[in-house]
C-alpha cells in the first residue's frame, strides 16, 4: 500500500517536474515530512523518490537547485545505513547533471570516500559509486587531478576487496582511464598495483545462465589493459609473470605470457633490464618442454616483443645495448641445438631464433649472421636427405625473415657473404632425388631470388630454367609442383625481363604445349599442367602480353575450353593487382569470349560445346573476375559496348565478326529480365546453375549503382519491380521454372527478408526460400563484398537474429503440419551462422524447436540443428541438461544417418554431451557405450575418428583418474 | 599386475629422453570425404588411436617419445586383427606393462568388436619383454587389472586428451 502511494506519487512529481510546474525544490518540501521522518526505512524511500525524479530530471536543474541537492545528499551520507542506498542514487542523478558547478565533484567524492564503506554495501550499491566516480571522470577530470593523489589513493580504498565481476569491469576501466589518462598516483603506484593485480591470473567461471554475458576473457583483457598500462607497474608485475609462468597451471602460463606480450608495447629497457635473464630462462623452458602448442605460440610472442622492445628502445649514449647481451644469451643457449647430431631440439630451437629475429632488423642481422654459417656447415656435414630437409627448411625460414627486413639499408647486410653457398646449397636441393628436400629447395629459391642482387645473371638463367622442369614434368598432385608454381609465378614478377626471353621466347612453354597437343591421357594431362603453368607465371603486364594471347588462341579449337578458362580466371586474378594489365586483360579476353559464346548460339554451329552450363559457367566467371576491379569509368566503358550486344544485336566490337546470320538475343523470351544477364546472357538461362551465375553479376552491378539511381542499365530496359516479376514468373503461373528459381537469388538479395519469411508458408516455394535464408547469412565470397560496392553493415547478422527470429518462431506454432519443416529450415540456417554469446540468452525459447528440429527428416535441417546444438551443450551444459533423454535418443539415432555429415555432427553432439554435469550422465553411461560400438565399424573413417573420441569421453564419465 | 618403483613422484627411470617431433593430423583425402567410398582401417588410423596416449612419467606422449609408431602396426581389415608393437624408452622400463595395458584398453574402447588385438613389445627392447607380453595377451588379467581402481585411474590419465 505505501509502495504504491509513493510510486503514483513518483508519477505526479515527475510530470510536474518535467512540464516546469513545480520546481525541484517544491518536490524536496513537499516530501520534507518523510525525508526527515525518524523511522529510517520511511527516509530511505523518500530520499528513494526524491532520486528517481532527480534521476529522469537532471537535465532540466539548475545550478542553484544543484547546490542545496548537492549539500543536502552529502548530509545525508552519514545517515542510517539503509538510508545510503537511496543517497547514492541521487547522488549519481546529480553526477550526471550539467549544471554541477565547479568544485562540487570534489566535494561529493570526497564526502564518499570519507562516510561510506564501499565495500559493505550491495553490489548495484557499489555499481553506482563506480558510475559516480566514472561520470565525473568523463566530464570533471580537471577538477578531480586537483584533487592529486588523494583521488587515486580513495579509489583504492573503494576498489580493495570488490568482489563482482560486472563491478570489476567497471573498476578496472577507471583504473585503466587513471593510469591513461595521467592522474596523479603519487606514493600509491604499489598500492594501485595491489588492489588490481590480486586478480591476476583471471580464475572465473561464468555460473550457467548468467544474465550479464560477462565472460572470463572480458576480465581477462580487461584486467591485462590495466596491468600493461604503464612501466610504472614494471617492478612489480614482471616477478609476478615470471612466477605465474612457472607454475603448473596452464592458463595461468598462457595469461602470463600474453600480458607479458602487451607490457612490451610500453616497456623500454630500463624496466626489463634486472629481469631479462629470468624471462629469457622462463621463455626457454616453456618452448623447449611444453606439451601445449598455445603455451608455445606465446611463449614465442613474447620473446618476439622482448626483442623488438630492446631494439626500440632509445639509450643514452653511455648506456649499454641490451639487445645484444640478450641476443648473445638466446644464441648461447640455442646454437649447440642446431648442431646436435640428433636433431632433438633443433626445431624449438629455431623456433626461439627466429621469433627473435623478427623483431627488428638488428635482431634479424645478429642472429642471422651468426646462425646460417653454422647451418651452412650442418648442411654440408649431414648426408641424409631427410636431415639436410630440416635444415634447409631452417635457412629458409630465417631468409624469409632476413627478407621481411631487406628493405632498410641493402649495402650491409649479412647476408651478402653467403650468397653463393645458399645458391649452390639449393641447387643442391633441386637436384636431389628426395621430393621433400625438392620442395623446400624451390621454396628457398622463390625467397633467395626476391632478394635483390642475389641472383647474378648467369645464375638467373639456370634458376628460371629450373623450376620449369618441375612445371611441366611433375606428375599433377606433386607438391613440388605446387611449390615450383608459386615460385616461377614470384620469380617472373622480379625478373619479367629475363623470363620472357629465357621461357617466353624460346618458347618453352608454348613448344612443350604443342608438344603436349593430343588426346592419349598423358598428354593431355601434360598439356593441363603447362596450362597452370602459363598461367602461374602471368605475374608481370609484360608476361601477360605474352601469355594471354597464346591462352586465347587455344581456345577456340580445343575440348579443354574449362581448363583454359580456369586458367585465364587465374591470369585475371592476378592483374587485378595493376590497373594497367587489368584493362588489357578486360578488352583483350572478354570480346574473345563473348565472340565465341554468341557464335556458339547461332543456329548450326558446330561450337555447341561452349553451350554446355559448365564451359557458361566456367566463363561468366572469368568475366566477373576481371570486372570486379575495373575502375568505375573502364566499367562504363566495357558496359557501353556490352549492352547493345545483348539489347541490339550490335556485334562491332567482337573480334572476327563475321557471323553467319544476326544475333537475336531475345528472340525467346520477353525481354523483361534481359539485363540481368548482361555477361552471364551469352545464352538464354536454361539452367539453375548458369542463371544463379547470370543473376550473381547482375547483382554486382547493381550494388555498383549509386544509392537512389533508379534501376535502368540502359534504354528499353523496364524498371525492376520485383514483387511484379515475381506473380509472373511464379510456377503457378506456368512459368519456366528455373527463371522462378532465379527469381528468387535475386528476391534474396534486394527484398526485406519479411517478404521471404512470408514465402516459408508457400508449399512449392517454401523449401527454395528457407535456402534463401542460408545464402543471405553466409558470407557470400563474389558478389556481395565491400570490393563489389555491396553495403556490408557490422552485426547484420545479429541484427536479423534480434529482429526476425520471434517471427519465424510465431510463424513456425502458426504454421500447419506440412509446411513446418520450410519454418525450421529457414531457423537452422540462420542459428548456424550466428556468433553463439548472441544465441545463449535465447536458448530457452528455442530449444523445443531446436529439438524438434531433430526429428525432421531434411538431412539440411538435421545437420544444421545439429552443429547449432554441438557448442550449446559445451557453453550451457545446465540448460541442455534438463533434456539429456531426448538429447541422448536423437543423437543416437542420427548416429546412424545415411548421410555422413549427419552421422559425425551427431556423434560430435555426443561427444560434447559429456561436459554436461556426470550425474545426470551416467545412468545413461552403459546405454550410450553399448550403442557408440557400432559406428566404431563405421565404413568412412572421419565417422569412425569421431565415434572413437565420443566413445573415449564417454567411458572415462565418472571414471577414476579422468 | 604393474612392476613397482618409478610412480608416485619418486624419481624417474628415464630423466632425460630424446623427443621425436609428432606428425601432424592425418589429411583428409577426397576419397575420405566421398560418402560412397568404404575407407578400411589401415596402420595409420591405428597409430592416430594410440600415438597420443601420454607416457605415465613424461609430460609427453608415447609418439613423442618413440614407444610406439607407425611401422610397428600391422593390421588387416578383413581378418579383423591387429598386432601393435611398442617400444620401452629403456630396457628396464617398469612401466613397460602399464603402457602395454593403455594401448590395449584404448583399442578395446576403439576399435570395433570383431577385431582380435595383440599387443606386444618389440622384440629385443626390453629385459622382461616374455613375461610382459604374456600378462597383456591374457584376457582375465587385463579384466582384473581393470577392476582395480588405482591402477584404471593411472590408464584413464594416460588416455585423457590433453588441453
Amino acid at each position: 500500500m505505501f509502495f504504491h502511494v509513493f510510486f503514483l506519487l513518483f508519477l505526479l512529481f515527475l510530470l510536474d517536474v518535467k512540464s516546469g510546474s513545480y520546481t525541484v525544490l517544491q518536490v524536496v518540501e513537499a516530501l520534507g515530512s518523510s525525508i526527515e521522518n525518524p523511522e529510517p526505512r520511511t527516509r530511505a524511500r523518500g530520499i528513494q523518490l526524491l532520486s528517481q525524479v532527480l534521476l529522469q530530471c537532471q537535465s532540466l536543474l539548475l545550478e542553484k537547485e544543484v547546490v542545496h541537492l548537492i549539500l543536502f545528499y552529502e548530509n545525508r551520507l552519514k545517515d542510517h545505513h539503509l538510508v545510503i542506498p537511496s543517497v547514492l542514487q541521487g547522488l549519481r542523478a546529480l553526477s550526471l547533471c550539467v549544471a554541477l558547478p565547479p568544485g562540487l565533484a570534489v566535494s561529493v567524492l570526497k564526502a564518499i570516500f570519507q562516510e561510506v564503506h564501499v565495500q559493505s554495501l550491495p553490489q548495484v550499491d557499489r555499481h553506482t559509486v563506480y558510475s559516480i566516480i566514472t561520470n565525473f571522470m568523463q566530464t570533471r577530470e580537471e577538477e578531480l587531478k586537483g584533487l592529486g593523489a588523494d583521488f587515486t589513493f580513495g579509489f583504492i580504498q573503494v576498489m580493495d576487496g570488490e568482489k563482482d565481476p560486472r563491478n570489476l569491469l567497471v573498476a578496472f576501466r577507471i583504473v585503466h582511464d587513471l593510469i591513461s589518462r595521467d592522474y596523479s598516483l603519487g606514493p600509491f603506484v604499489e598500492e594501485l598495483f595491489e588492489v588490481t593485480s590480486c586478480y591476476f591470473p583471471i580464475d572465473f567461471t561464468p555460473p550457467p545462465n548468467d544474465p550479464h554475458g560477462i565472460q572470463r576473457e572480458d576480465l581477462i583483457l580487461s584486467l591485462r589493459a590495466v596491468l600493461a598500462s604503464t612501466p610504472r607497474f614494471a617492478e612489480f608485475l614482471l616477478p609476478l609473470l615470471i612466477e605465474k609462468v612457472d607454475s603448473e597451471i596452464l592458463s595461468a602460463k598462457l595469461d602470463s605470457l600474453q600480458t607479458l606480450n602487451a607490457c612490451c608495447a610500453v616497456y623500454g629497457q630500463k624496466e626489463l633490464k634486472d629481469f631479462l635473464p629470468s624471462l629469457w630462462a622462463s621463455i626457454r623452458r616453456e618452448v623447449f618442454q611444453t606439451a601445449s602448442e598455445r603455451v608455445e605460440a606465446d611463449g614465442l610472442a613474447a620473446l618476439h616483443s622482448l626483442t623488438a622492445c630492446l631494439s626500440r628502445s632509445v639509450l643514452r649514449a653511455d648506456a649499454e645495448d641490451l639487445l645484444d647481451s640478450f641476443l648473445s644469451n638466446i644464441l648461447q643457449d640455442c646454437r649447440h641445438h642446431l648442431c646436435e647430431p640428433d636433431m632433438k631440439l633443433v626445431w624449438p630451437s629455431a623456433k626461439l631464433l627466429q621469433a627473435a629475429a623478427g623483431a627488428s632488423a638488428r635482431a634479424c642481422d645478429h642472429i642471422t649472421s651468426n646462425v646460417l654459417p653454422l647451418l651452412l656447415e650442418q648442411f654440408r656435414k649431414h648426408s641424409q636427405s631427410n636431415q639436410r630437409r630440416t635444415i634447409l627448411e631452417m635457412i629458409l625460414g630465417f631468409l624469409k625473415l632476413h627478407q621481411k627486413w631487406s628493405y632498410e639499408d641493402k649495402d650491409e647486410r649479412p647476408l651478402n657473404g653467403f650468397k653463393d653457398q645458399l645458391c649452390s646449397l639449393v641447387f643442391m636441393a633441386l637436384t636431389d632425388p628426395n621430393t621433400q628436400l625438392q620442395l623446400v629447395g624451390i621454396r628457398t629459391l622463390a625467397v633467395l631470388g626476391a632478394q635483390p642482387g642475389t641472383l647474378t645473371r648467369k645464375r638467373k638463367e639456370r634458376v628460371l630454367v629450373l623450376p620449369c622442369d618441375f612445371l611441366c614434368c611433375s606428375s599433377a598432385l606433386c607438391p613440388s609442383r605446387v611449390a615450383a608454381l608459386e615460385a616461377s609465378g614470384a620469380l617472373a614478377a622480379l625478373y619479367p625481363v629475363a623470363f620472357n626471353s629465357e621461357i617466353m621466347s624460346p618458347g618453352l612453354l608454348s613448344g612443350e604445349l604443342d608438344l603436349a597437343k593430343g588426346d592419349e591421357p598423358t598428354k593431355c594431362s601434360r598439356h593441363l599442367r603447362c596450362l597452370q603453368a602459363l598461367s602461374a607465371v602471368s605475374t608481370h603486364p609484360s608476361i601477360v602480353r605474352e601469355t594471354l594471347p597464346l591462352l586465347l588462341h587455344m581456345i577456340a579449337g580445343t575440348s579443354e575450353v574449362i581448363a583454359i578458362c580456369q586458367s585465364l580466371q587465374q591470369v585475371a586474378e592476378k592483374c587485378q593487382r595493376d590497373p594497367e594489365s587489368c584493362w588489357y586483360f578486360h578488352q583483350t579476353a572478354i570480346p574473345c569470349l563473348l565472340a565465341l559464346a554468341v557464335q556458339a548460339s547461332m543456329p548450326g554451329d558446330f561450337l555447341r560445346v561452349l553451350l554446355e552450363d559448365e564451359v557458361l559457367a566456367a566463363m561468366v566467371s572469368v568475366i566477373g573476375t576481371a570486372t570486379t576491379h575495373l575502375s568505375p569509368d573502364l566499367a562504363a566503358q566495357s558496359v557501353a559496348r556490352i549492352v547493345p550486344l545483348f539489347l541490339d544485336g550490335d556485334i562491332s566490337f567482337l573480334p572476327e565478326n563475321s557471323f553467319p546470320c544476326r544475333f537475336q538475343p531475345f528472340q525467346v523470351r520477353v525481354c523483361v529480365s534481359s539485363c540481368i544477364t548482361w555477361s552471364g546472357f551469352v545464352c538464354c538461362p536454361s539452367c539453375p546453375s548458369s542463371s544463379t551465375a547470370a543473376a550473381k553479376c547482375f547483382a554486382g552491378l547493381l550494388n555498383k549503382l549509386p544509392a537512389g539511381t533508379e534501376m535502368r542499365l540502359g534504354g528499353g530496359i523496364q524498371p525492376y519491380d520485383l514483387n511484379r516479376n515475381l506473380r509472373v514468373y511464379h510456377p503457378r503461373n506456368n512459368c519456366h521454372p528455373p527463371l522462378a528459381y532465379l527469381r528468387f537469388i535475386l528476391l534474396f538479395w534486394y527484398t526485406s527478408f519479411l517478404q521471404l519469411m512470408g514465402l516459408l508458408s508457400d508449399p512449392e516455394l517454401g523449401p527454395a526460400a528457407a535456402d534463401g535464408f542460408s545464402l543471405l547469412m553466409s558470407d557470400c565470397t563474389d558478389v556481395l563484398t565491400r570490393a563489389g560496392h555491396a553495403e556490408v553493415r557490422i552485426m547484420f547478422r545479429q541484427r536479423f537474429f534480434t529482429d526476425n527470429v520471434p517471427a519465424l518462431v510465431k510463424g513456425f506454432h502458426a504454421a500447419s503440419q506440412d509446411v513446418k519443416p520450410n519454418y525450421l529450415k529457414g531457423l537452422s540456417h540462420v542459428l548456424n551462422r550466428l556468433p553463439k554469446p548472441v544465441l545463449l540468452p535465447e536458448l530457452p525459447t528455442l530449444l523445443s524447436l531446436l529439438l524438434e528440429a531433430l526429428s525432421c527428416s531434411d538431412c539440411v535441417v538435421q545437420l544444421s540443428t545439429l552443429s547449432c546444438l554441438q557448442p550449446l551443450l559445451l557453453e550451457a551444459p545446465q540448460v541442455m541438461s534438463l533434456h539429456v533423454d531426448t538429447l541422448v535418443t536423437k543423437f543416437l539415432n542420427l548416429s546412424s544417418s545415411p548421410s555422413m555429415a549427419v552421422r559425425i555432427a551427431a556423434l560430435q553432439c555426443m561427444h560434447a554431451l559429456t561436459r554436461l554435469p556426470t550425474p545426470v550422465l551416467l545412468p545413461y553411461k552403459p546405454q550410450v557405450i553399448r550403442a557408440l560400438a557400432k559406428p566404431l565399424d563405421d565404413k568412412k573413417r572421419l565417422v569412425r575418428k569421431e565415434a572413437v573420441s565420443a566413445r573415449g569421453e564417454w567411458f572415462l564419465l565418472g571414471s577414476p583418474g579422468s | 599386475m604393474v612392476g613397482g618403483g618409478g610412480m608416485g613422484g619418486g624419481l624417474l627411470e628415464n630423466a632425460n629422453p630424446l623427443i621425436y617431433e609428432r606428425s601432424g593430423e592425418r589429411p583428409v583425402t577426397a576419397g575420405e570425404e566421398d560418402e560412397q567410398v568404404p575407407d578400411s582401417i589401415d596402420a595409420r588410423e591405428i597409430f592416430d588411436l594410440i600415438r597420443s596416449i601420454n607416457d605415465p612419467e613424461h609430460p609427453l606422449t608415447l609418439e613423442e617419445l618413440n614407444v610406439v609408431d607407425q611401422v610397428r602396426v600391422q593390421v588387416s581389415d578383413p581378418e579383423s586383427t591387429v598386432a601393435v608393437a611398442f617400444t620401452p624408452t629403456i630396457p628396464h622400463c617398469s612401466m613397460a606393462t602399464l603402457i602395454g595395458l593403455s594401448i590395449k584398453v584404448k583399442l578395446l574402447r576403439s576399435l570395433p568388436q570383431r577385431f582380435k588385438m595383440d599387443v606386444h613389445i618389440t622384440p629385443g627392447t626390453h629385459a622382461s619383454e616374455h613375461a610382459v607380453n604374456k600378462q597383456l595377451a591374457d584376457k582375465e588379467r587385463v579384466a582384473a587389472a581393470l577392476e582395480n581402481t588405482h591402477l584404471l585411474e593411472v590408464v584413464n590419465q594416460c588416455l585423457s586428451a590433453r588441453s
